[in-house]
């Protein structure tokens, strides 16, 4: 991609230029008069100069800048952002060392310093009006709405505590310290007083979540911890503005005024902020989930209702003086799942990119004009001692706090944090624009040395994010590689290791020791209760439910794949042929090559005797996936035993590693493994259950099992990602209602499971009767097997049965609504 | 969660398990409860479905050989002391309580984990792992990528590594020594809440 790079670098060469030329003319012409005629590199034709002169004939075409200006620049800039984020995207090897935000302030010095070339001043600096009213919210906003729930509720005591005790204490000892240097003349001369240093302390003392998602996406660490540190930056805002507004008026009204009166002022107006804020979020939350119920008619603009209120919520809380952060944080959270649920599914896709667009677009204009903000003389004061104390106390202070904080919370947790992960948690602990916004706004009539503040400032957040943005990863790795550099295990140690692993999952989900909440069971059955009716669109809550949903994806992405192939091979004439075997390989190609699972595999895992390379070769449609990675094993004769125990042992559930990824929308390759586990437990489960029990006993409770086997045909691992979808907006949280409260439908397909041949007249296990009749006590029918199951919300299955005698009528009605879910197709993509 | 010994009257052995195992009142109290959720039709002792239920099982590699370690083969229902004693395992070691008239290899000793662990393999309980229980165990935690060749090789190295006594199986004694560089008593337990 060089040559691109190269193509890209100059045409942003040339824009700079014509932007600093345009601006340089711009700036003098605020100074002069507006008749000189401003030069532009564009190739617009003017034939007139300036608008003042006399008119002494019909202007064909006038060049009107001051006409334009404002909005004209501000887009410019955007594009200027974008195009830059282009330049730097274009090289995969430069992005992997060093984080992109790191990249793009190092753009936004170039470009300050062009911009200072040509002005001799800089024209162009992160103001905190821009940066709070126009770049933050949407940002936050983008946080809200994809951040897991289930996870960041699950631990929301350990956030709390980092949040509010580890900024306090951040903001404490540095301010404390800060000033025991100053009165042992580690400074020199400084003018700043004891309340002042709180004050410098209280802003610099916040983790910020812009920095830290842009970095985080570089590492890849696990949920927990990247929970900790985000839900840590969000929460912390409460913190923030509280600090900052108190010690703000400690400073104005003076030292001596204080006393505990206002001492507990100050307290009780950080509960009311931070619980005021998030109440806040949570009403208006509410409100978007209202508005979206009712918007049947109006779905094209329905997303635009999203951005609305939430940018509302945001705005009404800064104007009462709450926390808009944790307001427009708790909006989207609140919202996320009913929206989802309410809106059509186009908006829905709608307001997952708009919501990125925006976010990733101030994410990087923020740090653009981190860059740029820079180069600016004029507030540029250097104070070695008080700069590198700074940097010095925030390193260390983190660490201690962190540590600490950490000790305690050991204790109460289940799964306690690693050192590794406080390591990753202290390390990660950026600053960034949040606190040069808040430094750029002290009043510097109040604090003289408000310049040096900044400067400190901007030094600080360029230090966390570029340096340790870009040691992360490598130090990351340093202390992993040293954790594992253990003797080489046995075999048997291996195999152990990740069975004690598997074990203690299993044993903690049966006692009940994570999952079993009082609280949780509480919290949910009021949400499905209350809440729901009154947020939900009815006909949303019936889809609600679980297995429906699941069913229905499937069945979408059934169709999807099904078309395409389709397309593929010109037409859906394949389909007619019963010994055609639809060939996925280069459809999913390299993405899910690893691990595609071999799903007419032969059933009989648990016997071990049979060769793995024994697909049942089933012919018509049976989206059959070819095996990738076995043509490339077989190959190779000397098989490193440690070697494949190594790659092929599954994760246990303890170590999935989730990316959790701002511009990624990927499907998480654990899914798959996570899929293919499934499939063979239920495969199992079948068998044992079928060869134990064949209509012998009446039906029992086994109510979830037959679903389950629908995902024996997936063709890739997206669908079933009930625990965790996570980050794809947590749409799945709905699906994790756990399996207790699932109706029947009828949609058991014998033809789909590979071990149960329809035509001969075997019993069908009791449950599938079960599916056909509610009382659940008859005998297994035979019609149950011949008859295309329906659902009672009359979903069609659109893979056509193999033996159905209805054959021509489902393949009919393949065709037909797949047309109508292409257009669907771009919301499942991911 | 106040824990009192009168609390503990109806749950049936109540005494006897805390002598007997290494949990807390407060412990065995919310394990009861936990029991009686799982025991959806509540008659006092759990089938193999009724752990089927719990969700992530499904997707555990080993969750159906962990619900078969509650169910030795021949007993079809668990009750509520089983269920305990056998979670007992888990505990952590240095939970152990000395008391008067404890056996003498509490459950939740390294010996007491490993017989565990080693019965999860030994479905047949003949105090060996043969190379097809052993083949079976890797086979579930294994992707399918890993063709039959390869396992039996792999199966064939570990069996290689582990077996002092050449029979061809692992016993009780090699299987434990072939793990005394693990810390057993930190891999194989949890912290039950109180």
């Amino acid at each position: 991609m060089r040559g691109s790079g190269y193509a890209h670098l100059w045409l942003l060469v040339c824009l700079i230029s014509g932007v600093t030329r345009a601006n340089g003319d711009v700036a003098l012409t605020h100074r002069e008069s507006p008749l000189k005629p401003s030069e532009s590199k564009s190739s617009l034709n003017h034939s007139e100069h300036g608008h003042d002169s006399i008119i002494t004939g019909i202007p064909i075409v006038t060049f009107k800048w001051h006409h334009v200006e404002a909005p004209y620049i501000i887009v410019l800039w955007i594009l200027v952002a974008g195009l830059g984020k282009m330049v730097i995207e274009s090289n995969h090897h430069v992005t992997n060392v060093i984080p992109e935000s790191a990249l793009l302030i190092c753009f936004g010095f170039i470009l300050g310093g062009i911009i200072w070339g040509a002005d001799k001043q800089q024209t162009f600096t992160l103001t905190p009006t821009v940066f709070f009213f126009y770049l933050l919210p949407q940002i936050i906003l983008d946080a809200g709405y994809f951040m897991p729930n289930k996870l960041f509720f699950s631990n929301m005591g350990a956030i709390l505590v980092y949040a509010v005790i580890g900024t306090c204490w951040n903001a404490a000892s540095l301010g404390l310290s800060l000033w025991g240097c100053h009165m042992g003349g580690a400074m020199g001369d400084l003018d700043i007083g004891l309340l002042q240093y709180l004050l410098f302390g209280s802003l610099i003392a916040a983790v910020d979540p812009v920095a830290v998602i842009a970095v985080f996406e570089q590492v890849h660490v696990n949920e927990v911890l990247f929970i900790m540190v985000f839900g840590e930056s969000l929460l912390n805002d409460g913190v923030t503005v509280v600090l900052f507004n108190v010690f703000d008026a400690f400073v104005s009204l003076g030292g001596p005024k204080i006393n505990a009166v206002e001492i507990i002022k100050g307290i009780i107006s950080f509960f009311v902020v931070a619980f005021g804020g998030s109440l806040m979020g949570f009403v208006f939350g509410l409100l978007i989930s209202l508005v979206t119920r009712c918007t049947k008619n109006i779905q094209v603009i329905e997303a635009g209702f999203v951005f609305v209120l939430g940018y509302l919520a945001y705005l009404t809380a800064e104007m009462l003086s709450l926390s808009a952060i944790l307001s427009i944080v708790f909006c989207g959270m609140c919202c996320q799942k009913y929206i989802n649920a309410n809106m059509d599914e186009r908006s829905v896709t709608t307001v997952r990119y708009v919501m990125k667009v925006l976010a990733n677009g101030s994410e990087t204009i923020v740090f653009v004009f981190l860059g740029i903000s820079a180069i600016d003389k004029s507030i540029w004061v250097w104070n070695t001692g008080f700069i590198l104390l700074t940097l010095l106390f925030i390193f260390v202070y983190r660490i201690i706090g962190v540590f600490f904080l950490t000790w305690i919370l050991n204790k109460f947790r289940l799964v306690p944090l690693e050192f590794i992960d406080q390591v990753i948690m202290s390390y990660g602990g950026l600053r960034g624009a949040v606190a040069y916004g808040l430094a750029t706004m002290l009043d510097e009539n109040k604090i003289k040395e408000k310049n040096l503040m900044v400067c400190t400032t901007l030094i600080v957040v360029y230090f966390t994010v570029i340096l340790q943005g870009i040691t992360m990863k490598p130090l990351v790795t340093w202390l992993k590689v040293k954790r594992a550099a253990v003797t080489e295990l046995t075999l048997i140690e291996k195999v152990q290791n990740k069975a004690f692993d598997h074990m203690l999952v299993a044993i903690e989900d049966i006692s009940g020791q994570i999952g079993h909440n009082y609280m949780r069971d509480k919290w949910k059955h009021f949400e499905e209760n209350w809440m729901s009716r009154f947020l939900m669109k009815p006909s949303a809550r019936k889809n609600r439910d679980h297995i429906f949903s699941v069913f229905h994806q499937l069945n979408l992405k059934d169709a999807m794949s099904y078309v395409a192939e389709g397309e593929r091979r010109g037409s859906l004439e394949f389909v007619r042929n019963e010994s055609a075997i639809v060939d996925f390989k280069k459809k999913f190609g390299d993405e899910y090559s690893e691990v595609m699972p071999d799903i007419m595999a032969d059933t009989s895992d648990d016997h071990g005797a049979v060769s793995a390379v024994g697909r049942n070769p089933v012919p018509s449609v049976s989206l059959e996936m070819h095996e990738q990675t076995m043509n490339g094993m077989r190959e190779t004769d000397d098989v490193n035993s440690h070697h494949l125990l190594q790659q092929h042992l599954y994760k246990g559930r303890k170590q999935h590693r989730h990316r959790y990824s701002r511009s990624h929308f990927e499907v998480n390759k654990d899914e798959n493994e996570v899929q293919e586990i499934f499939q063979r437990t239920m495969r199992s489960r079948l068998e044992s259950f079928k060869s134990a029990k064949m209509g012998v006993a009446p039906p029992k409770h086994i109510t979830k099992h037959p679903k389950k086997d629908q995902q024996q045909k997936m063709p890739n691992g997206k669908s079933v990602d009930k625990n965790r979808s996570y980050y794809s907006g947590d749409e799945g949280s709905y699906l994790c209602f756990g399996f207790k409260n699932y109706k029947h439908y009828g949609i058991e397909n014998p033809a789909f499971m590979p071990d149960m041949d329809p035509m001969s007249q075997v019993q069908i296990p009791p449950w599938l009767a079960e599916a056909e009749l509610d009382s659940g006590m008859v005998a297994p029918s035979q019609r149950a097997q011949v008859r295309l199951p329906w659902t009672p919300s009359n979903l069609r299955r659109l893979a056509p049965l193999r033996n159905s005698t209805h054959s021509t009528d489902s393949f009919m009605l393949a065709d037909a609504p797949a047309a109508q879910l292409c257009t669907i197709y771009p919301r499942y993509i991911d | 969660m106040g824990s009192n010994s009168s609390n503990m009257n109806h749950i049936p052995d109540g005494q006897q398990l805390l002598q007997d195992t290494g949990f807390s009142a407060a412990q065995i109290i919310r394990l009861y409860e936990r029991f009686e959720f799982l025991d959806k039709d509540n008659t006092g002792h759990l089938r193999p479905e009724d752990l089927e239920t719990v969700p992530d099982l499904d997707m555990n590699p080993i969750g159906a050989r962990i619900i078969g370690a509650f169910f030795p083969p021949g007993k079809e229902t668990l009750d509520f002391g089983s269920f305990v004693r056998i979670l007992a395992h888990f505990l952590p070691a240095d939970s152990n309580r000395t008391r008067a008239g404890a056996q003498q290899e509490p459950a939740n000793s390294t010996t007491g984990k490993l017989r565990f662990a080693f019965q999860l393999y030994d479905q047949d309980r003949d105090g060996k792992i043969s190379r097809d229980e052993l083949l079976q165990v890797l086979r579930s935690m294994l992707g399918l990528q890993v063709t039959e060749e390869q396992l039996q090789c792999i199966a064939e190295r570990a069996i290689q590594e582990a077996d002092a006594d050449k029979d061809d199986a692992i016993s009780f004694d090699e299987f434990r020594k072939s793990l005394e560089k693990v810390d057993i008593d930190h891999k194989m337990s949890i912290r039950f809440l109180r």
